[in-house]
């Protein structure tokens, strides 16, 4: 455990990946096998199931701290980490046996989660007497499942890469089929991950999704002309490949997590495609006869539930737009161009009529005016702005491969927004734990020249403010606190900001009645007032109109 | 038991006051007579008619405010003021800091002023005193904060300042120009290259080194260093020195800062350092409940920093516990 808590340590100081992947490959060539794959596996974002609930956490730590409930709270406020809180005020234990990685977490931590909540608190407080210093706050953190370092899945990539000498495609692929289990990784799978030659493409795994940069500003000139790029509506839904494998489907998710049994209706509309295929797209919710896709607050319910009822699979019907055909009858398309990947996918689709599976539209794209034509038009058909993807590009992996950085872009629509008055704050957590940065925003109930008019919360915002702001608004908020509940604080309604967001959408969950999509803070409005916010209603008339 | 509003210290908008001697201590404004307890900025302030502090203060003190009504006083030496006899103590803060005693009637209150109970090199040690009133500082006033001790970090520091300059780079320490400079100073002498220190921490050597406090050699910037030496050194720099041209002349360097709040990891990655090293000339939860405890006081006062925090556990445990709103710093990221 001391070997990588000396890493997580490492990796935490370092500024630069330079600096990371040099602790990481020195990691890798001194850790025992099973510990360098349970590693690579949780800095990669593997996690195993939760073991302790988080109250129950807090209160063995309130009892083996030995402090009342308001000390432990004010200074967990202040560390905005329970883990790191912990960590902080639990005595220095005496060093015990140094376990390894995968067997403090294989035998020490995971066990935890088959105890009774007694046995937990009392098998933590054992724990917490056993291990060094160094080593507590990455328990903790492994326990709490709040394990975050600065260190990208493709670090981990490279990392390996470079370790093993294996094109970092095949690692990112066999890295993707450990990542789907909640279970670490052990000393076989650590040969498997490192192993010289080629997997035979036998398995179910999908491949890493190329992803799209953000376009920011004007197309023209600098993406050439528009005939060069296919492009299409980009949807609000999740990601996902749908890949068959000796005639069975497996539909997954661009965490790497296996989502087949959330969309039994798509399993059941794959069952009549080709049984060696490989398919990129998009899951949405879009009933049969409906012009355009629910909002994504809808597919969100899908999302949640493991277990899916008739109701909700007849309010909520899930559809696969097809994007990008990867691969089929064994053949992998990556490298072929993207035009002609589209071109059989289309050839593909053309004998297959079900309304769970869309081509996605291709948008007519002579000259750049027509396309800025179809994004404006985007909000009424449900999309989010458009994709662009160059015709001739190969199929990429990730975000940051410099080599193919500018075959994607996508080009959202500006957002939407309005003034909201700032109601509520939360202190923040890492980075910016100690500070309030996290903010509710409220909106007022009905023209403000009412009497009765209230301000109902809407939103919550924790992005777009640069440190500077932060600042600033943290120090507004010490001053105007009213009210404290627990870590919330009401503030005295008076400062307005924009708030931005992708779309609103009519919601049962929400105080408001209204859902928006993305949050995010545009700017500080200094020169309004609070009755000068806007209204619900306000906010409502910015919901596309009801088609026909 | 005296009322509160009997107490013989109280807030005034000037700051603390004792009207018994008719005096303040560390006033935020101009005021006749003013007992400091130590020169950092926001306990010494310029303006005052009549300064009192302790010998061992008050070269920093006429460097920092220039030409001043100074008296200063031995540690221990008495004074009677008015009705109040006043002495001052070793607060082991930085050096020359003092706790003021003030005897009324047999009745003793204590001003802590800043303090710590950590060994420092370069200033008296913090003596206890019994009293029956204590006015305490609460910067760290919370359990997380607990220092290490301070040979670990010290020895920390020498390491990481071997790797760096044996990796060929310059080793950058932000650090409070006033005490913690030169207590890091005092503790790293024989490092593998030269100290050079920025001019408002060298101002300071000049001033410690004159008052009696042995400090390894140090160099400023313009005395020609050639650029290997610079790849070995130790640079100290005030925090407000950070992104600033003066540092550019040392790249390639790694970066650290030496304060309490670098216990806390997201106060660390906000500033986004290479290293934080836990280093405070404050104390920390402990000690301030040792110093608290040391000085058998019933009833306590508590200033600048967690003071809400403090002030609740201590009326947990019985004491008859309250707050001054004081205007001293109390924002992470300064004397820390």
């Amino acid at each position: 455990m001391k070997r990588f808590a000396a890493l997580f340590h490492a990796l935490d100081a370092a500024n630069g990946s330079r600096h990371k992947q040099q602790a990481l490959l020195a990691y890798l060539a001194a850790a025992p096998a099973e510990d360098a794959a349970t590693a690579c596996w949780l800095l990669a974002g593997g996690r195993p199931l939760r073991p302790v609930a988080a109250p129950v956490m807090r209160a063995a730590a309130q009892t083996a701290a030995d402090l009342p409930d308001w000390l432990f709270d004010e200074c967990y406020e202040r560390v905005g980490d329970l883990a790191e809180t912990i960590a902080l005020l639990l005595p220095a234990p005496a060093p015990g046996d140094d376990l390894g990685l995968r067997r403090m977490l294989v035998g020490h931590i995971m066990p935890l989660r088959e105890l009774s909540r007694d046995d937990q608190a009392a098998g933590l407080r054992a724990l917490w007497r056993q291990i060094d210093g160094d080593s507590m706050l990455v328990v903790n953190k492994l326990i709490t499942g709040a394990f975050r370092v600065g260190l990208s899945r493709q670090g981990v990539v490279r990392a390996l890469a470079s370790h093993s000498a294996l094109a970092p495609e095949r690692i990112s692929q066999r890295l993707t089929g450990l990542l789907a289990s909640r279970q670490p990784p052990g000393a076989d799978d650590w040969y498997g991950l490192t192993a010289a030659g080629d997997d035979g493409d036998t398995d179910a795994l999908p491949c890493p999704f190329f992803l799209a940069h953000p376009l920011t500003g004007e197309p023209a000139p600098r993406l050439g002309p528009a005939g060069d790029w296919l492009a299409e509506w980009k949807w609000d839904g999740m990601r996902g490949q749908l890949v068959r494998r000796g005639g069975v489907s497996h539909l997954w998710s661009r965490g790497g997590e296996l989502v087949s049994d959330r969309f039994p209706e798509l399993l059941a509309m794959a069952a009549m495609l080709p049984p060696e295929l490989r398919i990129d797209g998009e899951i949405i919710v879009w009933p049969a006869d409906a012009e355009r896709p629910l909002p994504f607050n809808v597919l969100q319910r899908r999302i949640n539930l493991k277990q899916v009822g008739r109701k909700l699979l007849a309010e909520a019907p899930a559809c696969f737009v097809a994007y990008d055909l990867l691969g089929i009858d064994g053949e992998d398309l990556r490298r072929q161009p993207l035009a002609s990947r589209r071109q059989r996918l289309e050839a593909l689709l053309a004998t297959c009529e079900d309304p769970r599976l869309r081509l996605s539209e291709a948008i007519a794209s002579d000259d750049w005016n027509a396309l800025v034509e179809a994004r404006e038009a985007a909000r009424s058909r449900g999309a989010e702005g458009l994709m662009l993807k160059r015709r001739d590009s190969a199929y990429g992996e990730g975000r940051s491969r410099s080599q193919a950085r500018g075959d994607w872009w996508k080009w959202k629509l500006s957002p939407m927004s309005v003034d909201a008055v700032l109601v509520h704050a939360l202190r923040g957590h890492g980075r910016r734990a100690g500070l309030f940065t996290d903010y509710g925003f409220a909106l007022w109930d009905r023209p403000v020249s009412r009497p009765d008019a209230a301000l109902v919360g809407f939103a919550k915002a924790y992005s777009g403010l640069d440190d500077a702001e932060i600042r600033r608004i943290d120090s507004f908020i010490r001053r105007n606190t009213v009210e404290r509940f627990g870590p919330v604080r009401t503030v005295r309604p008076e400062l307005v900001m924009e708030i931005g967001f992708d779309a609103v959408a009519p919601s049962r969950r929400h105080k408001s009645g209204l859902a928006v999509r993305f949050p995010r803070i545009l700017r500080i409005r200094d020169d309004k007032r609070a009755d000068q916010a806007n209204t619900l209603a306000e906010l409502r008339a910015l919901m596309p109109a009801e088609p026909g | 038991m005296r009322r509160s509003d009997q107490l013989p210290i109280e807030l005034r908008p000037a700051g603390l006051y004792c009207p018994a001697g008719d005096f303040y201590v560390d006033p935020w404004r101009p005021v006749e007579r003013a007992v400091i307890t130590h020169a950092h900025a926001d306990h010494a302030r310029s303006g005052h008619v009549h300064y009192l502090c302790a010998a061992a203060a008050a070269d920093v003190m006429r460097a920092r405010l220039g030409d001043i009504r100074l008296q200063t006083l031995d540690y221990g030496e008495p004074l009677v003021v008015g009705r109040a006899r006043v002495s001052l103590h070793p607060a082991g803060h930085v050096l020359g800091s003092a706790q003021v005693s003030i005897e009324i009637d047999g009745h003793r209150t204590v001003l802590s002023g800043d303090y710590k109970l950590q060994a420092d090199p370069t200033c008296a040690p913090f003596e206890p005193q019994r009293c029956d009133l204590f006015v305490t500082e609460s910067t760290f006033g919370l359990p997380i904060y607990r220092w290490p001790d301070s040979a670990t970090v010290i020895d920390q520091i020498r390491n990481w300042w071997h790797d760096n300059a044996a990796a060929g780079r310059a080793s950058l320490v932000f650090v409070y120009a006033f005490g913690k400079a030169q207590r890091l100073l005092a503790s790293l002498a024989d490092g593998p290259g030269p100290v050079v220190c920025h001019g408002a921490v060298e101002a300071l050597n000049r001033v410690y080194r004159a008052g009696g406090v042995t400090l390894p050699p140090t160099r400023a910037v313009d005395d020609g260093i050639d650029r290997a030496a610079l790849q070995r050194a130790l640079v100290l720099a005030p925090p407000s020195a950070a992104g600033s041209p003066w540092l550019k002349r040392f790249a390639p360097y790694a970066d650290a800062f030496a304060s309490g709040w670098m216990q806390v990891r997201g106060q660390r990655r906000r500033r986004a350092l290479d290293r934080g090293f836990v280093l405070s000339d404050h104390a920390d939860w402990p000690a301030l409940l040792q110093a608290i405890d040391a000085t058998g006081a019933e009833t306590l006062r508590v200033t600048h920093g967690h003071v809400a925090v403090m002030v609740r556990w201590l009326h947990e445990q019985g004491l008859d516990a309250g707050a001054f709103e004081t205007a001293y710093g109390e924002q992470p990221g300064g004397d820390g």
